[in-house]
């Protein structure tokens, strides 16, 4: 598997900062991975989110997209035709007055043809499930909804990698459920490369790898199931684990040996099933 | 329980007369109890935003009532102005609107408008900043020198500083971290407990409202589809999730144990809860 996204031994200080914002981070995201970064705020996951498409370039050591380096400023546009952003407060992304022309925004300035223009913004709105708002005015779209254009107008420059920055934050469960949904089929289907940032444990739970923050750092890098098994690390670095493992954790405390790396309510459900018919 | 606000038949429908006209809040009633703490529960584009909006008069109904303390907040459109200082509203991302030199500056700006001076300012605006979790030393920092969680909490004493007698809480730990959650709902609870004052909190979170509120309202489509405590809502858990609503994680864990022919109650939905029963269940099965 080739590589998409590769920082090495990143640093980065804000201007005026007293420490830094990243703090030496290595790491390599796999092209067609859907790879979750969790931590919390002031963890420096959103700054590391930031030097994947040239918003901010590294102080020391290289950040490079399908090969190309960031700090390379002839190959800005072609690393943000790469690496598609979705930030946190969708209406600082909207920019136009009708739902279409928002989401054909950046296929307009690509200089892409007309007609192609009208299929990749009807693909992306029914890909965010936004079809019949087509002539809506964005303004009066919910925070959710305005939310889903700017995933569509993301989609539209047909990335090859999409950057979620806490973009679900603002979602309710539905319409956080039916932007994951999304992103993870643009991920199966299309192969598109997926970096999501979160607070949510819940989102992590079906990632291919999920890499932890702390401090500038990456402190845990694994699948799941390994990450979220190390209940007290977790909570060490200000996060909590999924109620899945919480709940297996208190009955391990509890004198019910558990595994708690049973991660979906059902492999919980499971778990606990099983391990009451041994009792009986 | 005296009833505080009363919302008899609002109707709020966006752009009349337009190809867009929509009823966002239709035909809805409920009364609020004076010191009750009541969680607001729905999907995007339920009406949830657009009914608290009726509620400190930042929206007027198309048809209905809304009473505070028994009047019509727009028996006199002028006065709408002390409705808003009695009934705080808090936005979500509060944050953005922060503006002044310092937080004190900024927590102080409603109680100044209010009229309040001296050592009454000096008074609910450091109430205020003590209620929220902020320091003395951080009062005279400018706002935009905080953390993010720091600023959401300055904005929250803004509000909290008019000492509104009701306070409306629109997704106040949005965007935070898990501690920063709940630290934040932590100096809220502590609120309403020093306080009596009357909250109502809408949240997509279901945990965080099964944790806290002491009645749910669930909106869906404009409309109130259920109103009741916690353990009545949340019994009602496959009802909620066919209406498209989440329910709590550990009510859908019990769902999956009932599924499995273990015997939980079905106003299980809370963690505790859960690790009672399944450790009752461990001690039933204990050969004799």
């Amino acid at each position: 598997m080739s590589v998409m996204i590769e920082a090495e031994n990143v640093r980065f200080t804000y201007p005026g900062a007293a420490s830094p914002a990243l703090d030496g981070v290595s790491v390599a995201i796999e092209r067609g991975a859907f790879t979750v970064v969790l931590g919390h705020n002031g963890s420096g996951k959103s700054t590391f989110a930031k030097m994947c498409n040239a918003v901010l370039l590294p102080d020391e050591g290289s950040v490079s997209v399908e090969g190309m380096d960031t700090r390379n400023e002839e190959l800005l546009l072609a690393i943000r035709q790469r690496v598609g952003m979705v930030f946190q407060n969708p209406d600082n992304q909207i920019v136009a007055n009708v739902v279409e022309e928002d989401v054909a925004f950046a296929p307009e300035n690509l200089g892409v043809p007309p007609d192609e223009i009208r299929r990749r913004v009807d693909a992306s709105l029914h890909a965010v499930g936004m079809d019949e708002f087509v002539t809506h005015a964005p303004h009066l779209l919910s925070g959710g909804q305005k939310q889903r254009i700017a995933i569509a107008g993301v989609l539209a420059m047909r990335p090859d990698c999409i950057v979620l920055d806490e973009a679900t934050a603002m979602l309710d469960p539905m319409g956080r459920r039916e932007v994951l949904s999304t992103v993870r089929r643009l991920n199966r289907e299309q192969g598109i490369t997926v970096l999501l940032i979160t607070h949510h444990m819940n989102e992590a739970e079906d990632a291919d790898r999920v890499l932890v923050m702390d401090d500038g750092r990456i402190v845990m890098d694994g699948t799941p199931k390994e990450v979220f098994s190390r209940v007290e690390q977790l909570r060490d670095t200000g996060l909590t684990v999924p109620e899945t493992v919480e709940l297996l954790d208190r009955l391990c405390q509890d004198g019910m040996p558990m595994p708690l790396d049973a991660l979906s309510v059902d492999e919980c459900a499971d778990a606990i099933a099983n391990a009451l018919a041994r009792k009986g | 329980m005296e009833s505080i606000l009363q919302i008899r038949h609002l109707t709020h429908t966006y752009s009349i007369g337009t190809p867009f006209e929509r009823d966002a809040v239709r035909d809805v009633s409920f009364e609020v109890g004076r010191g009750e703490f009541l969680g607001i529960i729905g999907h995007t584009g339920s009406g949830k935003s657009t009914l608290i909006q009726h509620l400190n008069g930042l929206l007027r109904p198309t048809e209905g009532q809304v009473l505070l303390s028994g009047r019509d907040i727009w028996a006199e459109p002028k006065k709408i102005r002390d409705v808003r200082f009695r009934v705080g509203l808090v936005f979500q991302y509060p944050e953005y609107q922060l503006f002044e030199e310092t937080v004190y500056k900024d927590i102080a700006f409603g109680p100044v408008n209010q009229g309040r001076q001296g050592a009454e300012l000096d008074r609910c605006v450091r109430d205020a900043a003590r209620l929220v979790g902020l320091r003395e030393d951080q009062l005279d920092k400018s706002p935009f020198e905080l953390s993010g969680g720091q600023k959401r909490r300055a904005a929250l004493a803004g509000v909290l500083a008019m000492e509104p007698d009701v306070l409306i809480l629109d997704e106040p730990t949005a965007g935070l971290d898990p501690v920063g959650r709940e630290t934040l709902m932590e100096n809220i609870r502590a609120y309403h407990r020093e306080q009596g004052k009357t909250i109502l909190l809408v949240s997509h979170s279901m945990d965080e409202i099964a944790r806290n509120v002491d009645r749910i309202l669930v909106m869906k489509s404009a409309r109130i589809l259920m109103d009741g405590t916690p353990p009545e809502v949340f019994s009602r858990s496959e009802e909620l999730l066919s209406a498209g609503l989440d329910i709590p994680h550990a009510a859908r864990i019990a769902i999956a144990l009932r599924r499995r022919g273990l015997d939980i109650p079905p106003d299980v939905y809370t963690v505790d809860a859960l690790e009672r029963e399944i450790l009752r269940l461990r001690k039933e099965t204990v050969p004799c």
